[in-house]
């Protein structure tokens, strides 16, 4: 049995696919018994989800000009 | 703290259904841009110049130079693209050019420190304090006060937060958390910018959520 402590360090592999088959029977026979370690992982899925939902940052205008000067004279 | 977000992450995208929809759109775009279409180059600089500022941050010493070279980003993006063949997506494409500009940047300025030393150094997902002699949580973790997303991005202190992070971490955790989950691009293309082994990657990856996720945790547990 996976402890929790094992579980934080694996939960990258295991959202990436990259555990083995048993390996991820052991992780998710772990998520089925342990509600902290569920929280984590639901907490990691959100934070990654969030970093992929940042607020756009305006680019300064002055860059943007530049940019547009390079374009128009492509 | 300065940094773009996909609309949608390729992990979002999911199938290869819609991957194959994100590569008609890449080429949809290619398209407009090589028609001189103003209105798609002013959209994807938009999205993107950040990002490849952030990126060459990497590898170069300042800022002023990273916009630099996110600018000579910009232009060889244009030199090159009528070749673009879509072996890979188009920000996947305009990365790798950041990235090779910023890594002979760096080679220039002599400070051609190997990506592999910039991975900072081996620390606990979650710090040792929190678990049992045995490895369970003596701390475990509790639901946050915001927990969706939306809820998260709607506290001017978590997006704030999360770029005080993402700029703390170790320049190759930054990099490989940067392409991944802030740009969307998937493992193979994230190891072909900043040529690292997947196993390396998803290393630096696992490392830079994990401080991602800690510092949330600390903002909005309800701890």
């Amino acid at each position: 049995m996976l402890t929790c402590r094992q579980m934080t360090e694996l939960v990258t592999d295991y959202l990436e696919g990259r555990l083995s088959w048993k390996d991820r029977f052991r992780f998710q026979l772990h998520l089925g018994t342990c509600r902290h370690c569920r929280e984590y992982v639901r907490e990691m899925k959100v934070a990654v989800r969030t970093l992929g939902r940042l607020p756009p940052v305006e680019i300064p205008p002055a860059t943007m000009d530049a940019l547009m000067e390079r374009f128009r004279s492509w | 703290m300065r940094f773009l977000r996909r609309a949608t992450s390729a992990r979002d995208q999911g199938t290869a259904a819609q991957q194959r929809a994100a590569s008609h759109q890449d080429r949809a775009l290619v398209v407009r841009l090589l028609a001189r279409d103003e209105a798609a180059f002013v959209s994807l600089v938009r999205t993107e110049h950040e990002s490849l500022v952030r990126l060459a941050l990497v590898f170069v010493r300042n800022r002023a130079t990273a916009e630099e070279v996110a600018q000579d980003t910009w232009s060889g993006v244009l030199a090159g693209l009528a070749g673009f063949e879509g072996r890979s997506s188009l920000r996947a494409w305009i990365f790798q050019i950041c990235s090779n500009h910023a890594m002979r940047r760096s080679a220039r300025e002599a400070r051609s420190t190997p990506f592999s030393a910039l991975g900072g150094p081996d620390e606990p997902a979650v710090d040792a304090g929190r678990f049992e002699a045995d490895g369970h949580w003596a701390h475990p973790p509790h639901a946050w006060r915001a927990d969706t997303p939306e809820q998260i991005l709607e506290r001017a202190e978590a997006v704030a937060c999360i770029g005080r992070v993402l700029d703390e971490l170790p320049p190759a955790q930054r990099a490989v958390v940067l392409l991944r989950d802030v740009e969307g691009l998937d493992a193979a293309e994230a190891c072909g910018v900043l040529q690292v082994s997947e196993a390396n990657q998803r290393v630096l990856l696992h490392r830079g959520r994990s401080k991602i996720r800690r510092a949330l945790e600390k903002l909005l547990g309800d701890e």
